[in-house]
């Protein structure tokens, strides 16, 4: 299958701080990348190399090599406003903006130059679809977005996310601050998007990426100790520290 | 042991003396002031020309170079704000720019006014106008919006400003669509905050804006000398031949005080109640 | 979505972004230019008069004699005395506030605070004319206007700059430490003494200079019922001048470049290199030795 990332020999750098060493990967098309690991170890650091999120933090430096289709991510004719609009992302704790729901997933196209009322009662309504969660906001649309539940918030934020379009989804553990339900609903729909999307989840629920991911990378104290097919990882796993991590010895 | 009681009962009696003293004094204050102007205040007064004994030219000004004021110092220090809690790096120049804001704020307010004499009436030779009034007022204002601008796009969450450059906006797309609206209440007290101070300036307009009305009323031109509330305050004080002086101040710092009040209650408060809308409490 | 409209955006990105830089720049020139601009003008004061007369002579008599020492003495003392009166007062109202008083006593309170802002100084002023006056003219049988009642009134509106800072301050103290004290059988108001007060003495110091600040600054107010006479004051209740009262009564009546004119703004510049260094004091020597100390 294709690659939708190459990652080449990165480190990251907070001030003198290492906290990426020598990261290569390959993250394959239309396929769930889980990133797992304890918390610490770098799995939120990476995943926000791969829409330069890290961009906005001060004193952050890196070297090395992150292509998206082929293309260097760092290289100079890279627009990081168009790159994040391919590459999205879902954050840990639910970030509805204060409008209501419709402004909400209106966002997206509206910034990217979507005027036509009708057009945006389309994607909204296909959006709030693809991130099941129409039946449960239709009757709401137009009243604010931080009246939902937190299980509700994170479905709209990824909504959101859809109504853009992006090419690549990138999740930090979004169902940390959820009940178990909302945990399995979010789980369902990442299987049905993995049609459309690339997504690379975070997750330090190891059930949580045995259950959605096909390809896993653990990751401790910055390294990526294991990278390879889910199933595999999970049974059999090559390194001492992975097989710990996975059978509860520690993290 | 009972020496700590003792000294902790005598303590907390002196501070709430010292609370109900400082309410009281206020209360006090506000009594009077409306007390002694209720006596003169009538529409005739408010409104009525200064060839009648009215201060109705007087109120124009005051509004006129209030409204230019802003115009002026709205942009300037709502943009330096947003520099600050938006683009501003640590470093040397937006450590020359805190250290402006604060001196700005400081500087006392007839220094302010001697600046604009220098700049506005003397070299650009306007003599006494309500614009250069304006113009002088507005770096009175500047400071007060550069902080409050700062604070309130502070109080408004990291997480809002990631999750929409994560959309891929721009940050001036995010600074508009998410980060203004959600500071909006904050915004409006600071100009309310800063329209309250404008309105009672006075040591700022005597050398800029002149102690003396148009004949026309209202008069819109700009580069005419436009005395203020404030100022007439401090006018009819020290000319005794202004008839019925005492009337007239006390009719002026009862009108001077109900607008500042109507400021906060006309303006504070809706923008509380939109804000309440847009945090949906529904 | 399409390349137009990017291209439209980054470009609207970068030309906002110029535009608050270019504003926040603005105010920086805009002190500066305040700086240049009253000091050229006062320190012309120097081709006509000696510098050392102007600032040890204590008759002022121009055109003639220029000793401006009344009326800096005048503006020392009726700030002090403003500090000395409303300091505690307000300290204290801002402990009572932030520790002792009921959640709504201080609702009430936070918007009160607000108000004494809100009236105008030459509305306290005229209270001061109206209400003060004719009691201490009473009381002493003189005019009653002077050094006193002017510290009395700025004493009143430094409250709101006193109790706001530091009720700040105080709140800032983290709960840790104040449970802490609680913890080791401290009354309440052992706690404040012992532990709020001495952890939050930077925000206190703070209130204090910027308090002076505004008093030394005041003008209107202190206009009103100081007396207005050129005079090193002889009691507290004697009419004189301040630095700022002396430039609002005469700046009118003197030609512009005059040498006395000249020398309201010096004065102005006086008062200006004061706040000034009201605020370095505060950054440089507040904020970091006492916040270190602790
Ligand atoms: N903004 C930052 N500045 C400095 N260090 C950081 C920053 N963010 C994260 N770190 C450090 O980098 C390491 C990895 O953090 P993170 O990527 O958040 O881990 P994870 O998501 O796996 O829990 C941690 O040691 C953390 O302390
Ligand atoms: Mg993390």
């Amino acid at each position: 299958m294709e690659n939708k990332f190459v990652v080449h020999d990165l480190n990251l750098y907070y001030k003198d701080v290492q906290a990426l060493r020598n990261i290569s990967m390959d993250i394959k098309k239309q396929q769930i990348t889980a990133l797992i690991g304890p918390s610490g170890c770098g799995k939120t650091t990476f995943l926000r190399v791969l829409n330069r999120m890290n961009d906005l933090i001060e004193g952050v430096r890196i070297d090395g090599k992150v292509l998206l289709d082929d293309q260097d991510i760092f290289g100079p004719d890279v627009d990081v406003v168009y790159l994040r609009k391919r590459v999205g992302m879902v954050f840990q704790r639910p970030n509805p903006f204060p409008m209501s729901v419709y402004d909400n997933v209106a966002y997206g196209p509206r910034i990217h130059g979507q005027r036509n009322k009708n057009k945006l009662d389309e994607i909204v309504e296909k959006s709030l679809r693809s991130a099941a969660l129409w039946d449960e906001v239709s009757n709401r649309l137009f009243k604010s977005a931080l009246g939902l539940s937190g299980g509700q918030q994170q479905r709209l934020c990824i909504a959101r996310l859809l109504a853009v379009e992006p090419e690549v989804v990138l999740m930090d553990e979004p169902t940390s601050a959820l009940d178990p339900l909302s945990t399995l609903k979010i789980e369902e729909l990442l299987r049905d998007l993995k049609n459309h999307y690339t997504i690379v989840i975070v997750t330090h629920n190891m059930q949580q990426a045995a259950r959605v991911s096909d390809s896993t990378a653990f990751f401790l104290n910055g390294d990526m100790v294991e990278f390879g097919p889910t199933e595999t990882l999970f049974t059999r796993p090559t390194d001492q520290r992975t097989e710990d991590y996975i059978t509860g010895r520690f993290g | 042991m009972t020496g700590n009681r003792l000294g902790n009962t005598v303590a907390t009696a002196i501070l709430w003396a010292a609370g109900f003293f400082i309410l009281g004094l206020l209360v006090f204050f506000l009594a009077y002031i409306l007390g002694q102007g209720f006596k003169v205040l009538s529409l005739e007064f408010v409104f009525g020309p200064a060839a009648n004994g009215g201060v109705g030219p007087q109120l124009f000004n005051t509004f006129y170079i209030l409204v230019l004021s802003l115009l002026f110092s709205v942009p300037i220090g709502v943009g330096s704000g947003i520099y600050l809690a938006e683009y501003a790096k640590p470093g040397r120049l937006t450590n020359l720019i805190r250290l402006s804001t604060e001196c700005l704020a400081t500087v006392p307010s007839i220094v302010l006014g001697l600046f604009g004499l220098i700049i506005f009436v003397n070299f650009m030779g306007l003599g006494f106008t309500i614009l250069g009034g304006a113009a002088a007022l507005a770096l009175l204002n500047l400071p007060v919006l550069v902080r409050v601008t700062e604070e309130s796009l502070r109080t408004v969450p990291h997480a809002y400003r990631e999750g929409s450059l994560a959309l891929g906006s721009t940050q001036w797309q995010t600074i508009r669509r998410v980060v203004l609206p959600s500071s909006l209440l904050g915004l409006i007290t600071g100009i309310t905050l800063v329209s309250g101070r404008a309105i009672g300036e006075a040591a700022v307009l005597v050398f800029t804006a002149g102690t003396s009305v148009s004949r026309h009323y209202p008069d819109f031109n700009p580069l005419v000398s436009g005395e203020t509330l404030a100022v007439h305050l401090w006018y009819v004080r020290g000319e005794p031949l202004v008839a019925n002086a005492e009337a007239v101040a006390a009719g002026s710092a009862a009108l001077l005080v109900l607008v500042v009040l109507f400021f906060n209650l006309a303006i504070g408060l809706p923008a509380r109640i939109y804000q309440r809308r847009l945090r949906g409490s529904s | 979505m399409n390349n137009r409209h990017l291209n439209s955006q980054l470009a609207y990105d970068k030309l906002f972004r110029y535009i608050f830089i270019v504003s926040a720049v603005i105010v920086g020139v805009i002190i500066f230019s305040i700086i240049l601009f009253v000091s050229k003008q006062g320190l012309q004061t120097f081709q006509d008069v000696s510098f050392w007369d102007f600032h040890t002579g204590t008759v002022w008599n121009p055109p003639g004699q220029y000793g401006a020492l009344p009326f800096v003495f005048g503006s020392v003392a009726v700030t002090l005395l403003a500090i000395a009166l409303g300091g505690p007062l307000g300290l204290a109202g801002a402990i009572f506030m932030a520790k002792v008083a009921p959640p709504w006593i201080r609702e009430i309170m936070r918007p009160a605070t607000d108000l004494f802002v809100g009236i105008p100084s030459v509305v306290y002023g005229w209270v001061g004319l109206t209400v003060f006056l004719p009691i201490i003219s009473k009381y002493t049988g003189g005019p009653g206007f002077g050094l006193f009642l002017a510290g009395v009134i700025l004493a009143i509106m430094i409250l709101p700059t006193v109790i706001s800072i530091s009720e700040d301050a105080l709140r800032s103290v983290p709960k840790t430490l104040e449970a802490g004290s609680y913890a080791l059988g401290a009354t309440r108001w052992q706690t404040i003494y012992r532990v709020l007060i001495p952890a939050s003495l930077p925000g206190l110091v703070t209130a204090v200079i910027l308090a002076m600040a505004r008093a030394i600054g005041e003008t209107m107010a202190v206009a009103m019922v100081i007396g207005n006479s050129p005079q090193l004051a002889s009691s507290l209740f004697a009419p004189t001048a301040t630095l700022t009262t002396e430039i609002i009564l005469n700046m009118g009546q003197t030609p512009f470049g005059s040498p006395w004119n000249n020398a309201l703004f010096y004065m102005a510049f006086m008062l200006l290199m004061v706040s000034l260094s009201m605020i370095l004091l505060i950054r440089f020597v507040v904020n970091r030795r006492l916040a270190n100390d602790r």
